[in-house]
């Protein structure tokens, strides 16, 4: 369940992996069947009080069965007065509204890509959501990953979109000095896909794709651990079978074109341009590998944390909102027209609202739905940053022993806004690790070397 | 009748650019239409693909698109969108600071090393070395070391446009006329009045040559630097609109350097000329 449904809803599980009644394959596979809609809150006092009403259940029930059976048993009113009995939700929620402290620093640089995994932190900015939390937000488009890490560095930016394996990366000193970074929350979840030049429309089998050239936007990206995941599960060794090569969004499309590359994995408004362009067709939406994986992440240096924890506490507040508002169907259309313009993506209307309202052209000249293509969900569970130190040692990123709870620990600050909430005498959720399943094998986050172990194909080291 | 050199060559020009514009425009005219799709599915693609429009923009999409640029120039829409105008002035500043402290630097010296033949020994081997590096690999380095983009830019345009103007001046120091300096020696002038007043003159037309060479570098340098850090300034707008893969912005924007670069080149031209003199 995202952090945005109802938590008093007993038909909705708090955590991910297969459907809620265990009947169906997915949870929207269920949805569809059951014809049950998500009733999202529509006020923002209302998504405040949802944010913070799923934390408490989460808190209050760590054991999935025991809440369902709890709100089976007495009706969601009655748990929401039972639970209001011991701990003030309304209040909480007013003082999650509007911040603890006074704010040491109002106006803020965040830095960010312009792809769609970036939508809460650009949109907060023309839809007012900084404004609101009493802060004046430059949004910077930025020119590259490695830019936006040392603009960070230099303290250029308070804050900065990142791709969700980079302050693991950063934090652990992979291609760069070790600087303590932190997550504080999730950009997106899903959101990318696999794009082939239009020649392949009949490879649809990876088997095929002997040497194939792929590319991907950064080493240290989901896009590369999801790519070589899907690879190596149809027998492509991704490091001896494919070419695998670090190209910049934009380039990709036009690589596509001159018949550079057979095709990549990057985020959705870049393989929804190349459909647009008329040079690529959508093989698989990534979510078909892994439905609610991260991708992009919210990120912060620990200094900036511990010398204004104030402005920091009102900036997720502020994106951890925009998040919210962006979970919603109906306000994607109008996001897709606000994040638009030059000052921010600079795309074409038409593509971005293909990949935020899921309603697409996939190339081959079909129309598919998928509402969940790319989705928004803030809390940064510790089991993700396991997950990703799994596969970064799995393709040699990462060598020797991983404590992969203490860094997961530190860098992913569990709760979107686990600090936020602790501030404002919040109990932030009793568990911040869940298992989930990446192409129908099940992680357990308790046992990472294990999982490590079952992969065939990986790195020899 | 024959008409004067000028207005044959201008002809001569017209006719070239003409025929460049008419290629052009046939070679990216609209291909035939690429066969049929449901309206529903065409309102979700992109010209290229529901009607065969090139991929590359042809003169009069380039035009109108310029003509739009031209008619606002200097507007100013946050952060990430700025007017034309504005993005050149930005670049402009910043090789106009980088080019002002590569002069403070370059020209004293390229004197102290015309003038002693030691420091010209001592310091041609890490002039030699430096003077190859590309201006990108400085880049990192310089975000790295400095830790501010814009200032990390302006060091780059230095570094990068300092080389031709310390070796065009040692060079010209060295190469004035020894008659010369010996007349001011036997007139008893001291070191610093014979730099002013006799090297100086002599070689002001080799280092105004330098400096020419260094403009030139200089305005090649800070669209690449401006690409890698993002932010403002005509690089800035030529990654931004190729993150849009808006090739009609990259063209005007390439156009717009191309004038730029040919109007700094002419400035520094028509001093050259003022201080050359005839032996």
């Amino acid at each position: 369940m995202s952090t945005f449904d109802n938590p008093f809803d007993p038909a909705r599980r708090l955590r991910n992996g297969a459907c809620s009644c265990g009947q169906h394959a997915s949870q929207s596979e269920h949805e569809a069947t059951l014809q049950l809609s998500c009733d999202i809150p529509a006020t923002e006092d209302k998504r405040y009080e949802g944010v913070v009403a799923s934390a408490v259940m989460r808190a209050v029930f760590p054991k999935e069965i025991a809440r369902r059976a709890f709100l089976k048993s007495v009706g969601a009113s009655s748990a929401l007065a039972a639970l209001s009995q011991f701990f003030p939700i309304k209040t909480a929620t007013e003082v999650f509204a509007q911040g603890a402290g006074k704010l040491e620093k109002t106006d803020l640089k965040v830095g960010f890509i312009p792809i769609t995994c970036a939508t809460p932190i650009i949109m907060a900015d023309p839809l007012g959501f900084y404004k609101k939390q009493g802060l004046n937000v430059d949004v910077v488009k930025t020119a590259g990953w490695a830019v936006i890490r040392d603009k960070t560095i230099n303290k250029e930016y308070d804050a900065a979109h990142m791709l969700a394996p980079m302050p693991i990366a950063i934090s652990l000193g992979l291609g760069s000095q070790p600087i303590p970074y932190t997550v504080p929350a999730i950009e997106n979840i899903n959101g990318q896909g696999i794009t082939l030049a239009m020649k392949h429309k009949d490879k649809r089998d990876p088997r095929d794709w002997k040497g194939f050239k792929l590319a991907i936007p950064f080493d240290y990206s989901m896009h590369n651990y999801l790519l070589r995941y899907y690879l190596a599960e149809h027998g492509i060794d991704p490091d001896t079978d494919v070419q695998l090569r670090s190209v910049p969004p934009p380039e990709m499309v036009a690589n596509l074109r001159a018949d550079n590359i057979d095709g990549f994995l990057a985020p959705d408004n870049i393989c929804q341009r190349a459909i647009y362009d008329g040079v690529g067709f959508m093989h698989i939406l990534s979510k078909e590998i892994w439905d609610g994986h991260p991708c992009c992440s919210f990120a912060a240096s620990k200094e900036f944390i511990t010398t204004s924890p104030n402005s920091f506490a009102a900036l997720t507040r502020a994106i951890v909102d925009a998040t919210a508002y962006a979970s919603k169907a109906e306000n994607r259309k109008s996001i897709a027209e606000a994040i638009a313009p030059a000052a921010y993506l600079n795309a074409p209307p038409v593509v971005l609202e293909q990949v935020l309202t899921g309603t697409y052209a996939d190339g081959l000249g079909g129309i598919k739905t998928d509402a969940k293509r790319v989705d928004f969900d803030p809390f940064p569970w510790q089991s993700f940053a396991v997950w990703m130190m799994t596969q970064m040692q799995r393709w040699g990123q990462i060598k020797g022993d991983v404590d992969y709870k203490g860094v997961a620990e530190q860098i992913y600050l569990a709760t979107d806004t686990a600090k936020v909430m602790k501030e404002m005498g919040l109990s932030p959720p009793a568990t911040s690790y869940k298992s989930f399943a990446v192409m129908g094998k099940s992680f357990d986050p308790e046992k990472p070397k294990e999982y490590l172990a079952s992969f065939k194909i990986r790195k020899a080291t | 009748m024959t008409f004067s050199l000028r207005f044959r060559a201008a002809v001569v020009s017209i006719a070239i650019f003409l025929a460049f514009i008419g290629v052009w425009h046939l070679a990216t005219r609209q291909t035939a239409s690429v066969g049929t799709m449901s309206p529903e599915y065409a309102k979700l693609m992109g010209l290229t693909a529901t009607s065969g429009k090139s991929a590359m923009p042809g003169p009069l999409d380039v035009g109108a698109k310029l003509w739009e640029h031209l008619k606002r120039p200097f507007y100013d829409n946050g952060p990430n969108d700025k007017g034309l105008g504005i993005q050149l002035a930005y670049s402009i500043g910043r090789v106009g600071l980088g080019y002002l402290i590569a002069v403070i630097v370059a020209i004293p010296l390229g004197f102290l090393i015309g003038m002693s033949p030691l420091m010209n020994k001592a310091l041609d081997p890490f002039i030699q070395v430096l003077k190859p590096i590309s201006p990108l690999a400085w880049m990192p380095l310089a975000l790295y070391t400095i830790k501010d983009s814009s200032l990390s830019a302006i060091f780059v345009i230095f570094i990068c446009s300092v080389w031709p103007m310390l070796l065009n001046t040692a060079f010209g120091v060295a190469a004035v006329r020894k008659e010369w300096i010996n007349v001011a020696r036997t007139l008893e002038v001291g070191t610093f009045r014979r730099a002013f007043t006799v090297i100086l003159p002599a070689a002001a037309p080799t280092i105004l040559t330098g400096m020419r060479i260094s403009i030139g570098i200089a305005w090649l340098v800070i669209v690449a630097a401006e690409m890698l850090v993002g932010g403002t300034g005509i690089g800035y707008f030529v990654w931004n609109e190729w993150n849009n893969l808006s090739i009609t912005n990259v063209i005007i924007a390439i156009l717009m350097i191309g004038i730029v670069g040919m109007l700094l080149d002419q400035i520094l031209a028509r001093f050259t000329r003022m201080v050359t003199f005839p032996e």
